[in-house]
């Protein structure tokens, strides 16, 4: 055990995935030498040589394009996008490829790649590197999207990323790199690909959540307690799939629910988990659905991203209405 | 003193135009234009490159028959480019793994698919892309394959394979930017990938001309630092000699290489039938039908007495014949199912699958 930021969970799970597998692959832009813009894969070219982790020329769909073609011939990728906003130069290789080559080749040829990428607002930093793009992923057959929330669950989650053998788009949350740190145990542990977690067990209300939100939820919930309203937290992990039944469990005992995402409000996982709870939890409600997202504009300038990211204080005034419904 | 500029753009645009002339072997008028590349060759060679040009063509014939009766999905016309698409697959080994376009189906058989397996494809059934041969499905995303070659070749680089990626697009294919990343991937990592261009003309309507400015399309493989070279795409025995050539350069370890082959598409771009005398006149495609790439072969063969039109007409009845068996083996497999395709969409189902997938077998048990 030993306190480990987000990021060294992150590189300590690439260092086991790298050492047990020799199959393993990671490559990109500035993974090697410089290891990673944000030292995510610091040392670990160093430790396992040029063969295993390397740069690339700076082209995405060349990069998920090569993770395809080296699936297909018995290695098993880990390429990082530097910023998840540069994924869509390779939605293609994602969503056109990798996410289908299972079912076409019913299992004879798989993509059994992990792409990494840093997303998240709160960062200021420049444009196209901050949205929350899970929401044009989570629709793709055939694609598993992890977001972990905490330092333990993205080590857990990073180890079975990799060893599944389907494509898993792996979120890292760019706020929580270097913000949270966990007591993390230092080997080989793994956190299920389809288990959502519940973070804090209430019995008034539930807050579904996901990626840095859980941690405003967690926040609001430890405030709600000192006033004696027990608040449940759930943090998804991962939003493709969605675990809905630890979501349907918990709303047999509170009868009230609060989802949050950072993301805008258009057509997302929020909007999933209200239609799962509506087609097949509805009767356990005694309160109309809260939501609490980002308003449906185009993601802000860095300057402007504090008063547009949903946080602490709009989730506690959603929890208090669907409270006082 | 006149004001001279410090740099001659319009000799530097001039010179993009300084070119080789395509590789050839045997010209349009079916005549030896290099003798010693020609005696490389056996007569079994010759008679043997023949009959796969026969074959193509009569695989085109038939399938587009099977077409017209409503028995084939997609499936896109190959007649014309027999020279290129044979002379440069059977330059591949075994081993090699092929990523061909939805144009390049003779090409997948030959490297051990199966009649069958290819109509099915065509069709859209799973069962098609189950072949016992080293290849993707055919790449619909033009461009997808360039990216994904680098990706195989730089993993058959890395199991220390004697063996390497052979990719085809068109001319279409190399404005698209994923063209260039995967030709610019393979180079930067000297990765054993043989990319083929195979210029037809034409990108469904839109002609060759409009596709770029390049003089060539050869010469886009040279700004990624990879050596190429236009050969004529009508011609199997240039095109047989120089992709073999190309495949033992890049198994040396010298990296990747690009061939762009002339050819033309004698037909519509798909089955769906589109209508070529919308974009094209006759007079453009006159001269195409005499390079015929059967024609000049047949030639030489006849006046070696290696070849008569009852030979052919045999083999063009045996070809036939075996499409015919193979269409209905296709229309003896089982159609997909539901919960078939639900099963294969990941390797451990997602919860909400496993629930579609008992939701549609019990409907399917009623």
């Amino acid at each position: 055990m030993a306190k480990k930021t987000y990021i060294k969970a992150i590189t300590d799970a690439l260092d086991i995935v790298l050492d047990e597998d020799p199959k393993t692959l990671i490559f990109g832009e500035d993974v090697g030498k410089n290891g990673g813009v944000f030292r995510t894969t610091q040392g670990l070219q160093e430790k396992y040589g040029e063969d295993r982790v390397f740069d690339t020329p700076l082209a995405e769909s060349g990069i998920l394009g090569m993770a395809t073609g080296l699936g297909v011939t018995g290695w098993r990728p880990i390429p990082e996008i530097q910023f998840m906003g540069f994924s869509f130069e390779a939605v293609d290789q994602i969503v056109g490829q990798q996410a289908r080559m299972r079912f076409r080749f019913d299992g004879k040829q798989t993509a059994p790649v992990t792409i990494r990428t840093p997303y998240g607002g709160g960062t200021h930093t420049a444009e196209m590197h901050a949205d929350n793009l899970e929401n044009y992923f989570t629709g793709t057959p055939g694609l598993r999207v992890v977001m972990p929330s905490n330092p333990y669950d993205a080590k857990g989650l990073l180890i079975s990323s990799v060893e599944n053998n389907d494509p898993v788009l792996f979120m890292e949350n760019l706020k929580l790199y270097r913000s949270m740190k966990d007591d993390i145990p230092d080997g080989k542990y793994t956190v299920p690909l389809d288990k959502a977690n519940v973070s804090r067990e209430g019995t008034d209300i539930t807050i579904v959540a996901y990626g840095a939100e859980v941690n405003e939820a967690l926040k609001v919930a430890d405030k709600l307690a000192e006033e004696k309203i027990s608040v449940e937290v759930i943090d998804l992990r991962t939003v493709s799939p969605i675990d809905t039944e630890t979501i349907f469990k918990s709303l047999e005992k509170t009868h009230k629910v609060v989802i949050v995402q950072e993301a805008q409000k258009m057509a997302g996982v929020g909007a999933q988990v209200a239609s799962a709870i509506s087609e097949k939890a509805i009767m356990s409600l005694d309160a109309p659905i809260g939501r609490v997202a980002a308003p449906n504009s185009v993601y802000p300038f860095a300057q402007s991203e504090d008063i547009w990211i949903p946080g602490e204080e709009e989730i506690e005034e959603k929890v208090r209405e669907i409270l006082n419904y | 003193m006149a004001n001279k500029p410090i740099v001659d753009f319009e000799t530097i645009k001039k010179d993009l135009s300084n070119n080789p002339k395509p590789i050839q072997v045997l010209n349009e008028n079916a005549e030896i234009v290099d003798q010693k590349v020609f005696d490389s060759f056996s007569d079994d060679d010759l008679v043997e490159f023949m009959k796969k040009m026969v074959w193509e063509r009569a695989l085109h014939e038939q399938t587009m028959n099977f077409s017209r009766q409503g028995r084939m999905g997609f499936y896109a016309p190959t007649e014309g480019e027999e020279a290129s698409e044979m002379g440069t697959v059977l330059a591949m080994k075994k081993q090699d793994y092929l990523l061909p376009a939805y144009r390049d189906i003779p090409q997948l058989i030959q490297h051990g698919a199966t009649v069958t397996e290819a109509y099915l494809w065509s069709r859209g059934h799973v069962v098609g892309n189950k072949y016992d041969a080293r290849a993707m499905m055919p790449q619909i995303i033009i461009g997808a394959a360039y990216n994904e070659a680098a990706g195989v070749a730089l993993g058959l680089k890395k199991n220390g394979e004697d063996a390497i990626a052979f990719t085809y697009t068109g001319d279409g294919g190399t404005s698209q930017g994923d063209s260039y990343e995967g030709m610019n991937f393979a180079g930067a990592f000297q990765a054993p990938a043989l990319f083929i261009v195979q210029n037809n003309g034409f990108a469904i309507s839109t002609p060759r001309k409009k596709q770029t400015a390049a003089p060539t399309l050869a010469q886009k493989a040279v700004a990624a630092g990879i050596p190429s070279v236009q050969v004529d795409g009508m011609d199997i025995l240039a095109c047989y000699k120089v992709a073999q050539a190309a495949r033992e350069y890049i198994t040396a370890g010298n990296g990747p290489v690009m061939i762009e082959t002339l050819t033309y598409r004698y037909g519509a771009h798909s089955s769906a039938g589109d209508d070529p005398k919308r974009y094209r006149t006759e007079e453009e495609t006159k001269p195409w039908f005499d390079k015929d790439p059967l024609i000049r072969l047949r030639k030489v063969l006849e006046d070696k007495g290696l070849w008569s039109d009852e030979d052919e007409e045999k083999l063009v009845d045996e070809y036939k014949s075996s499409f015919k068996d193979a269409i209905k083996e296709a229309d003896a497999v089982e159609p997909d199912t539901v919960p078939a395709m639900l099963k294969r969409t990941f390797e451990v189902p997602t919860p909400e699958i496993k629930e579609e997938i008992a939701k549609f077998e019990e409907k399917e048990s009623k």
